[in-house]
């Protein structure tokens, strides 16, 4: 399977192709995100801004204004924690075409640790007018929502991880703005995904149904604009909401979700699964996944164990 | 009136003293704004919007326009005034100036006037657009030049450090920054807890101890270092900036002004670098900048106030040329 990274790459060519507009500024960091495809293939527009990440936010809106299609390179935490002032003033409240692709995002990200993992940029970015907030679940989404975010004018953040995830959407998908998935239907519990942990949460559909556990699927690849009526009509007539994601359990999907449901009336109990109010660390992906409580095992079993104290109450 | 200002020969000293009364008017009206860095900057700005500058102001959108960011975005009212005098919006609507729904916000914000090519404010960040339109301008080979003023005091933020280092590995000739070398900021260094007339020495200089010229130099740009009020060295630098140099570097004009510059009361004192005026001092502007005499302009040198909708100019509707 293709690195979620290297079909990043492979687009940002295919883009490059067949939209002269395309330009790409990378921040050092081509070579891990892949964006030195782009810089073989069009070096003319392969820009090299260094280690100065606010200053390529600065150059890409200088370039959108002259109707170039600038797509940015180098690692979430380094856009949206260094580089946010920028962001939000001359890419977001300007208006600006702009592309923030957060490459490394969530926290499978080869152990870095503290510093590179970046557990609060859906938070952010989700707070930031005039921005559309992108995660996708596997390599056919983002080259849809690569195809939409190159068709739009607007200001896009692109959120994507470093590896390989399985498949979740059907081939000839095709990305709509705000829209919400319902992956698969079940009765006795909802689980909420977005970026690569839906992936996991179709591994915990399926040991979920061994035990005789009935769980619907939902997917939220645009965590901003979302068709919030689409999504409490999807998860309002379950008793239990599950939210998973690879970022804090404050202001992320599980945030939206209880912003959503709580907004629409009665609201069902909502457990929000991320990064408690706590740090990254170096370690390897299989640690993290298992520490936060995001591995399909832990969430399988989280949800067993709630579902079954309620039984008991 | 013609785009072609080259030919025709502005007042700019007579512009420059009716800008400057239009920035105390509005900021004594409005109850809110800058004074010092308007006034330190008001010769380089008149001398650009009226001399240098390839813009049509019925045109706002024009794409091969020159390029011109306000990057110390504080000084707003200062580049309203201009505007208005060359004929980009009405030189009625300054009085609506930080007022609730205004085109001129306190920062300029270019979604909402026709005219600015980038919002600012947020310091430092300026230079770094001017970056992103050279470099598309080169990508394109597209004529136009890019010119960003900054403070001096602005000029401490980290990205303009960032975004000083790109242009020369670029070889951005079309790009030129100007800083306005007022030798003040906001507060600074106190060299005392009183506030007298002649505090805008050392201590206070934003770059006390500093070779701003040998650091531009060392990053790679040629450096111009000028009289900030004398239209002559002024216009020679901008005709300068403009040719490029042989080495295809950027252009830094360093240029020495004086911050509250045509107001006794203001100059070089770092007071009045945000200062509602008292009606005291109001009188004393209006004596020393003598409105009676300059509201006499015709419509020739002012230009016609362009009212159309805008179009925000930082979306793209002008098509690369790539």
């Amino acid at each position: 399977m293709k690195a979620m990274r290297d079909a990043w790459g492979d687009k940002l060519v295919e883009l490059g192709t067949n939209n002269p507009r395309t330009v790409v500024l990378d921040g050092d960091l081509a070579n891990s995100t892949k964006a030195d495809k782009f810089a073989k293939a069009h070096p003319d527009r392969f820009f090299q801004m260094g280690i100065a990440e606010q200053n390529l936010i600065g150059a890409a809106a200088g370039l959108a204004s002259l109707g170039y299609v600038p797509w940015t390179s180098s690692f979430t935490v380094f856009f949206t924690h260094r580089a946010i002032d920028p962001i939000r003033m001359l890419v977001a409240q300007s208006h600006a075409n702009v592309k923030i692709v957060g490459s490394y995002s969530g926290l499978l990200i080869g152990a870095v640790g503290k510093t590179h993992l970046d557990i609060q940029d859906l938070a952010i970015m989700r707070a930031m007018p005039d921005m559309t907030v992108l995660a996708p679940a596997d390599n056919t989404e983002l080259l849809a929502m690569m195809d939409w975010a190159n068709d739009v004018e607007v200001p896009v953040y692109l959120r994507i991880v470093r590896d390989a995830v399985r498949d979740v959407v059907q081939p000839g998908y095709t990305f709509a703005k705000g829209a919400v998935l319902e992956l698969r239907h079940g009765t006795d519990v909802v689980l909420v995904g977005t970026g690569a942990q839906t992936g996991r949460l179709l591994d915990v559909h399926d040991q979920l149904a061994k035990a005789g556990i009935s769980a619907a699927v939902v997917h939220v690849p645009c965590l901003k604009p979302v068709d919030t009526e689409g999504l409490t009509r999807l998860l309002a007539g379950h008793e239990l909401v599950v939210t998973a994601e690879e970022h804090s359990v404050y202001g992320g999907l599980g945030g939206l979700v209880a912003e959503a449901l709580t907004s629409a009336g009665p609201a069902p109990r909502i457990e929000r699964i991320g990064i408690e109010d706590t740090w990254g660390e170096s370690a390897p992906n299989d640690f993290m996944l298992d520490k936060h409580g995001l591995s399909a095992e832990r969430i399988t079993a989280r949800v067993t164990a709630t579902l079954g104290a309620r039984v008991a109450s | 009136m013609t785009t072609d200002v080259h030919t025709e020969q502005p007042d700019l000293p007579r512009l420059a003293q009716q800008a400057r009364w239009e920035v105390i008017k509005t900021v004594t009206n409005s109850k809110a704004g800058h004074i010092g860095g308007p006034l330190s900057m008001m010769d380089l700005l008149i001398s650009l919007y009226f001399k240098e500058l390839n813009i049509r102001p019925q045109e706002p959108h024009w794409p091969d326009r020159d390029r011109f960011i306000l990057s110390k975005g504080h000084a707003a009212i200062g580049l309203y005034a201009v505007l208005a005098l060359r004929g980009f919006l009405p030189l009625d609507e300054l009085p609506t100036f930080d007022k609730g729904d205004s085109r001129l916000q306190g920062h300029p914000d270019a979604t909402r006037l026709p005219g600015l090519d980038a919002s600012t404010g947020s310091l430092g960040q300026g230079l770094s657009v001017g970056v992103g339109m050279a470099l598309g301008a080169q990508l394109g080979e597209r004529e136009f030049h890019t010119w960003v003023l900054l403070g001096d005091g602005e000029i401490q933020e980290g990205m303009v450090w960032e975004a000083v280092q790109a242009p020369s590995r670029y070889k951005l000739a079309n790009l030129t920054a100007i800083v306005d070398r007022n030798d003040l900021q906001q507060f600074g260094l106190p060299s005392s807890y009183e506030t007298t007339r002649t505090d805008r020495g050392d201590r206070r200089d934003p770059w006390f101890g500093v070779d701003l010229a040998a650091v531009f130099q060392a990053f790679g740009w040629r450096v111009v270092e000028i009289d900030g009020h004398d239209y002559d060295q002024i216009a020679h630098a901008y005709r300068l900036a403009r040719a490029g140099d042989v080495a295809s570097r950027p252009t830094v004009i360093i240029a020495h002004t004086v911050k509250g510059r045509g107001l006794s009361l203001a100059e070089g004192v770092h007071t009045w670098h945000s200062i509602v005026p008292s009606a005291d001092d109001f009188e004393r502007a209006r004596q020393e900048l003598d409105p009676q005499e300059i509201e006499l302009l015709d419509e020739h040198d002012r230009g016609q106030p362009n009212r159309r909708q805008h179009r925000n100019p930082l979306t793209p509707q002008n098509g690369a040329s790539a």
